[in-house]
């Protein structure tokens, strides 16, 4: 079996500038202030993921699990370390981002598409497909800033699982939607992980990860703070700790 | 750092390596499908609720140019230069070209910030997007141009023909070295913006197009300010393309337009400056690149 994502010792600062104008600037030298702060959002982080493993990402708000996504998926640079991945990167991170609300469902299909790296034959080979899961042909022509929240995001979805990839991220975002639309999303991702592409599932609700991936990993700080199965991470966070009550109503489906 | 295997060369989908596209204008000219549907977007997106729609690419040149000939051609006075017309829309054609590119690319980038921030495409597409979408707009005036110069009585010879291609050359990859710097520097300080809009003002003054070069000829004789002047690249395309347009359909044997000595030994080196540029924007590009998405917030 061979890896499919690589994290070396990877850090991650960000830089806030606080002072951007020529005046504010000089202000801030003549009283020896400091100009920026910064701070580390991912902490030497090391990780080995191989091919076909589904591999959940928990950790509490803040704990820097977007940023790894993005390091992985390639939007941001590493500052220290070295990110490697194998193969095409498509994932349910940020669906409606390439969305442009001024065109139709339809363009923004091919747009979307093209910008996750399809080509225009096979968005028309998967056309069909998308629509068909997004539920909302009736709509197909009409510009999407027309349509509510949830056809909005349900769009971007199903542009999202419908891209070829070895590699399948997936950010947060099965809370939205109505829980026929979660269910069929659960049941796709389970269809992808048994494709046997890799998985790389943030999310705070335990019974999906359980029930999506065979492994965990829980960021603390930016640093890895636990790494093994799904169990002992929903553990070691103390998710387990008060009651099902705040998760009963992700654990319906 | 090696984590390659022996069996990596073998894998079906290739080897380990970073994510990212860090190809720059080739990674862009590889995904020319999105390329295009981006063209597309702003295409329709630009006039989007808006009456006239895409007559207002057109509107505004037409109404720039006839200022121009009638308060600088016959209220100034410069109306004894030959076909003045097609002195000021050659000119126009190349000015255009630069400042629509320069202004759009230079936002380009902060534009598509929700995609920059959170997609992965090479950001290069962005500027390159702007200079496509100014080239698709400057087509029907080039045909308006060249219908002109063949009503009037068209002599193009083969220096007219080379110096027009140069002068289109040296435009496009000037543009794109200036919009590419520039959409990335806008990201980190958006006085960008505002330097875009007064380059353009300043290139409209500082080249050959409402007067002809050879009152700067007359006022430098030769000098080093016509050196200088004549080392912007958009003077020069301005001047190329007249070489191609303007000078080909004067048929009056009283006048001989004035042009630069080895008029087209200079395009090509400015050419070769402006490859160059592009070259040295690409590397500013992809140095600041890697910062973009935690830069715009």
């Amino acid at each position: 079996m061979a890896t499919s994502i690589l994290l070396d010792q990877v850090s991650k600062r960000f830089v806030l500038r606080d002072a951007l104008t020529l005046k504010r600037r000089l202000v801030a030298v003549a009283q020896r202030q400091p100009v920026t702060h910064s701070f580390l959002a991912v902490n030497d982080v090391s990780l080995t993921v191989e091919e076909g493993e589904a591999i959940g990402l928990m950790g509490l708000n803040g704990s820097g699990k977007s940023t790894l996504l993005k390091l992985i998926s390639g939007v941001l640079r590493p500052d220290g370390g070295e990110v490697l991945t194998r193969g095409r990167i498509a994932g349910l991170i940020e669906v409606t981002a390439g969305f442009h609300k001024q065109l139709t469902g339809r363009e923004n299909i091919y747009l979307n598409g093209a910008i996750m790296g399809m080509t225009e034959p096979e968005i028309n080979r998967k056309f069909d497909e998308i629509v068909d899961f997004s539920g909302i042909e009736r709509f197909l022509d009409q510009p999407v800033g027309s349509y509510s929240s949830g056809m909005f995001a349900r769009l971007g979805f199903s542009v999202s699982v419908a891209a070829d990839s070895e590699i399948f991220i997936i950010d947060e975002v099965l809370a939205v939607g109505d829980p026929p639309f979660k269910k069929k999303c659960i049941k796709r991702i389970q269809q992808i992980r048994d494709e046997g592409r890799t998985i790389f599932f943030v999310s705070h609700n335990t019974t999906q990860v359980k029930r999506i991936c065979s492994r965990a990993v829980v960021l603390e700080a930016g640093k890895l703070g636990f790494d093994g199965s799904v169990p002992d991470a929903i553990h070691h966070l103390h998710y387990d700790d008060d009651g099902d009550d705040l998760d009963a109503e992700g654990g319906e489906i | 750092m090696s984590h390659a295997g022996t069996l990596d060369a073998e894998h079906p989908h290739g080897p380990l390596k970073p994510p990212g596209d860090t190809t720059g204008l080739f990674g862009v000219f590889k995904r020319r499908y999105l390329l295009g549907l981006l063209v597309r977007k702003e295409l329709r997106v630009r006039y989007q609720a808006s009456v006239l729609g895409l007559a207002w690419s057109y509107i505004k040149p037409l109404i720039r140019f006839l200022t121009y000939v009638l308060v600088v051609g016959y209220v100034i006075g410069l109306k004894d230069l030959p076909h003045y017309p097609f002195h000021v829309f050659t000119g126009m054609m190349a000015v255009t070209f630069f400042t629509e590119t320069l202004n759009a690319g230079t936002r380009s980038v902060v534009k598509n910030k929700s995609l920059v921030r959170k997609m992965n495409v090479p950001r290069e597409m962005f500027p390159v997007a702007s200079l496509l979408v100014t080239g698709y707009h400057m087509i029907p005036q080039y045909i308006v141009l060249v219908t002109g110069c063949i009503i009037v009585g068209w002599s193009l010879d083969l220096t007219g023909v080379v110096a027009g291609l140069l002068s289109l050359s040296i435009v496009i990859t000037f543009s794109l070295a200036v919009g590419l710097a520039f959409s990335a520097l806008n990201t980190l300080f958006r006085d960008f913006q505002n330097f875009a809009e007064t380059i353009s003002y300043l290139v409209m003054w500082s080249t050959p197009m409402i007067y002809p070069f050879e009152l700067i000829q007359e006022r430098t004789n030769g000098n080093w300010i016509e050196q200088l002047y004549l080392a912007n690249p958009v003077a020069e395309a301005v001047i190329l393309g007249q070489r191609c347009f303007w000078s080909t359909t004067i048929d009056d044997d009283s006048y001989s337009p004035v042009f630069p000595d080895h008029l087209l030994l200079r395009g090509v080196v400015t050419l070769a400056v402006c490859l160059v540029l592009v070259w040295l924007a690409q590397r500013l590009f992809s140095r600041l690149e890697s910062k973009f998405a935690e830069q715009m917030l």
